[in-house]
């Protein structure tokens, strides 16, 4: 087992883990972090996406020990219900969601998308979510919800 | 959208305190509600929501019904201890059959708290009114009640099924697109869905099985585990396996290194030739679903016979997340928090694989990853149930993708043979149809014994397909003077079968579908007009016209016969149905683009004009349209189980590949809502337009009928090779 000091969402949190764990069971087993979810294992779906200083990762084949002391952020980092991120209030004006099991790979995906392409077309902003698999069909809502998002910063 | 605050509904069943165990009996009326002395309602409902927004509808109709406010209302939904059974959530029947249910237990609240109210202030019902949970009378409305000073110890009351139901007319909340209660938690990380919950000491577990059906487990060798951390123990019951750990990952690790020796199963029929042999598997029965005059006389009597067969391959729900289940067995009690569609049944299943009375087993539903049918979440209930009776201790039993993708159960196959002949004015006097289906066992308000691996795993036989209602819209949907209809059902699948979004319709009303624009085309008639023109029912042509008016769609003549040359060819398609041959509407037109030399069918837009009766949510509506048939295009273009001999080769997302952004299309939704009626399904019924619609405008932009899904591009490339061979 090692001590690893990880950085999430402005806290510093020092855990036991096995010096294999992937970060995903990091985040949910020993800091009971909800947002990543399990969904391949495989970096396949998009699902556990967290960002690593700013960059959307896959936590579930990215090692906790390698990002240790970096700058980790999960979907809980960017708002809560009460006081919801832009992007989520977008999310949630759009009914963007349907079981919503992929929805935090999407708002991961596309928050660390948004924060460097100001102005992205719709073809771009498929383009960025190709990676992230939706199986209840919410595509449409989703980009509809980071259209929204583009508007509401715009005014 | 119209916006509230509703915390304490989102909260509902999340908390690991149990509920203490209350009546659930379905005619008595307290077990489908209760009201505190402060005036919060809470709805005890056997139905649950699987991420289509039902808690949220449940809600509304309760509000309504009753008169309360919608954000008093706490819905409590799948706890076998504390809700009515009301059958699987499936069959797009929780609205129609799970929220009458409801609606009707409401309104006996209603007039129980109003006749109590009459009692007490010595007023006859007729003459006082009730609003935002208080009773006054109407000519003083300042000497009101409220529902908490009424309610007492409760109902104490039988629920009467004739009690008069609140006047549509009159309706508040149904109606309005009222933003879904979970959608704030889910998009923050904050909700608890099945996966995020957690006991005291539960110990973590995975299940080891091989992707070969039908092997058997010889030898296992876990020596080597103990170097895992958290490793602790593995457990065989039969050919069942599963590794414990006190970590998740220590888990993992022990399933991925276990040394396990299988033997091979039988082989499987050949994936190549399924649709062939699907067709001489020994037949159970057969049936006639439909038939009118007599077809026989008239077959290759009129002026044009055509005949056509149809198939559609084994595919299976493909949920994002892996089933997942806690289990708790102490002092002789299981209890098991599950994502599963069928909390009740699973206390009969479990009871059967655990040999424990179905009273000393409890299940409460958490919400997982979108099932769609019987995905994985009931297997998984059983593997942690088992792990957790083997070790005394709270399990946590999380499912590897493999064992999704590759193990769940599947649909199971169909082909269909449809023939016609048609008059030398273009009417059909005969339709006759057959269609292989997989016999079914699964029966209403009954709990299914389903061939749980866990079952089959420790030695408890469970033969039989349980897979739905699959001759459900076999019947042809046009009037015509002679039918025969039948339904041959193949005794038993060869693979673990159950029922997948729209089962049976999506398969048969993709065959009848593309036969009425066969006929169509064989007619030289526009093919929407030519289903008009058979049709009469003005809800079935409503919708028609309403999606040809969203997509433009005028009478031309097929695309193909003047785009010979391009590469990229476009055409249009339409479908309709009635579901089940008499519930909601729709009709779809599928706009869509093919690359001739690429055989990549690019589908651009889908037009859906949906008629479910009184619509409870519109926009609730809408996500479900829009879901259903961006899933369904993912099924037609991509979809498609494969295996070799015994060996399942689709165990992930790169074997079993599903529709991406790049190829979503923009879904137009035409909702016809028709209050003052009843209120019908409207998860599974848009997909069943989707296949024939896109096969239809393929043949549009192509002159190719595809007949077999999925309509991949070599199969693409291969028809339209065929066309051109056939035509020089």
């Amino acid at each position: 087992m090692t001590q690893t000091t990880l950085l999430v969402n402005g806290k510093n949190k020092s855990i036991n883990i096995d010096d294999d764990t992937p970060l995903l069971y990091a985040l949910r087993d020993d800091l009971n972090m909800k947002g990543p979810k399990f969904g391949c294992g495989l970096g396949q779906c998009g699902a556990c996406t967290v960002h690593v200083d700013g960059q959307a990762i896959r936590s579930c084949i990215t090692p906790a020990t390698s990002v240790s002391g970096k700058k980790i952020t999960t979907l809980e980092g960017l708002g809560t219900s009460a006081k919801p991120g832009k992007l989520q209030q977008a999310f949630i004006d759009e009914q963007a969601a349907q079981c919503g099991y992929c929805i935090n790979g999407m708002i991961m995906t596309a928050s660390a998308f948004l924060a460097k392409n100001k102005n992205p077309s719709d073809q771009q902003i498929a383009d960025a979510l190709s990676g992230n698999l939706c199986r209840c069909g919410t595509h449409q809502r989703i980009v509809a919800a980071v259209r929204r998002y583009l508007t509401n910063s715009l005014t | 959208m119209v916006s509230f605050s509703l915390g304490s509904i989102a909260n509902a069943n999340t908390s690991q305190g149990l509920r203490d165990p209350k009546v659930v009996k379905r005619e008595v009326l307290d077990s489908w509600l209760s009201i505190d002395q402060s005036g919060k309602v809470t709805i005890f409902s056997g139905k649950v929501d699987l991420g289509t927004g039902i808690k949220t509808a449940f809600a509304q109709i309760a509000a309504d019904e009753l008169y309360v406010p919608f954000n008093s209302i706490e819905m409590v939904m799948g706890d076998t201890a504390t809700t009515p059974d009301q059958w699987i959530t499936g069959g797009a029947l929780s609205i129609s059959q799970g929220g009458t249910e409801l609606r009707q237990a409401a309104a006996n609240a209603r007039q129980a708290l109003l006749e109590r109210a009459s009692q007490k202030l010595q007023i006859p019902v007729s003459e006082l009114l009730v609003r935002d949970g208080m009773v006054f009378p109407i000519s003083n409305p300042a000497q009101k009640l409220s529902y908490g000073s009424l309610i007492g110890d409760g109902f104490k009351l039988e629920v009467n099924p004739k009690v008069v139901l609140k006047n549509p007319n009159d309706y508040r909340v149904i109606g309005k697109s009222i933003q879904r209660v979970d959608i704030p938690q889910k998009v923050t990380g904050e909700y608890v869905y099945m996966h995020d919950f957690k006991l005291p000491g539960m110990l973590h577990a995975r299940v080891v099985r091989p992707n070969s059906i039908g092997a058997k487990l010889s030898s296992f060798d876990d020596s080597g585990l103990k170097k895992i951390k958290g490793y602790v123990q593995t457990v065989r019951k039969g050919d069942f396996l599963v590794v414990i750990s006190t970590t998740e990952w220590g888990a993992v690790k022990a399933a991925r290194d276990i040394k396990v020796s299988w033997t091979k199963g039988p082989d499987l029929p050949k994936k190549a030739t399924i649709f062939k042999e699907w067709r001489t598997m020994p037949i159970a029965k057969e049936e006639v679903t439909q038939k009118v005059g007599n077809v026989d006389s008239v077959l290759n009597s009129g002026a044009k016979n055509i005949k056509a067969t149809y198939n559609f391959p084994v595919q299976t729900h493909a949920s994002i997340g892996p089933s997942c289940a806690v289990a708790d067995y102490k002092d002789g009690k299981l209890t098991v928090w599950s994502a599963s569609q069928a909390t009740h049944s699973m206390q009969h299943e479990l009871s059967v694989i655990t040999g424990l009375p179905k009273e000393s087993i409890r299940l409460i539903y958490l919400d997982g990853s979108g099932c769609y049918g019987r995905n994985g979440h009931e297997d998984a209930t059983a593997d942690a149930a088992l792990a957790s009776i083997a070790i005394g201790k709270p399990v946590r039993l999380q499912w590897m993708r493999h064992d999704e993708t590759a193990l769940a159960p599947k649909s199971p196959p169909r082909t269909m043979d449809f023939e016609a002949s048609l008059d030398s004015n273009g009417n059909i006097i005969g339709w006759k149809s057959d269609f292989y289906i997989a016999l079914n066992q699964v029966a209403f308000m009954k709990p299914l014994d389903f061939p749980l691996l866990a079952a089959t795993d420790t030695g408890v036989p469970r033969p039989g397909n349980w897979v739905g209602f699959l001759f459900q819209n076999s019947g042809a949907p046009y009037l015509v003077p002679n039918i025969t209809v039948n339904t041959k059902h193949v005794a038993q699948t060869f693979l673990r079968s159950s029922h997948l979004r729209s089962p049976g319709r999506i398969e048969n009303s993709f065959g009848n579908e593309s036969f009425i624009d066969e006929l169509a085309t064989s007619s030289n008639a526009d093919p929407a007009e030519f289903r008009i023109k058979n049709l009469n029912d003005p809800r079935a042509i409503a919708v028609i016209r309403a999606a040809m008016k969203s997509s433009g769609w005028q009478s031309r003549e097929p695309a193909f016969k003047s785009n010979q040359n391009a590469k990229i060819v476009t055409g249009r398609g339409i479908a309709y149905v009635r579901y089940n041959n008499s519930i909601t509407y729709v009709a779809t037109v599928a706009e869509i683009e093919v690359n001739k030399e690429t055989g990549k069918i690019s589908v651009k837009n889908l037009h859906v004009a949906h008629d479910c009766g009184q619509i409870i949510n519109p926009d609730g509506v809408q996500n479900q349209i829009q879901g259903g048939a961006i899933q369904t295009v993912s099924r037609v273009l991509m979809e498609e189980v494969k295996w070799t001999g015994s060996e399942i080769e689709s165990v992930d997302w790169a074997s079993y590949p599903i529709v991406r952004f790049n190829d979503v299309p923009k879904v137009h939704t035409v909702l016809i809502d028709q209050p003052g009626t009843p209120s019908w399904g409207a998860g599974e019924q848009t997909p069943t337009t989707i296949p024939a619609a896109i096969a239809n405008a393929v043949f549009d932009a192509t002159g190719v009928r595809l007949r077999t899904i999925p309509f991949t591009p070599e199969s693409v490339k291969l028809a339209l090779k065929e066309q051109s061979v056939t035509r020089s």
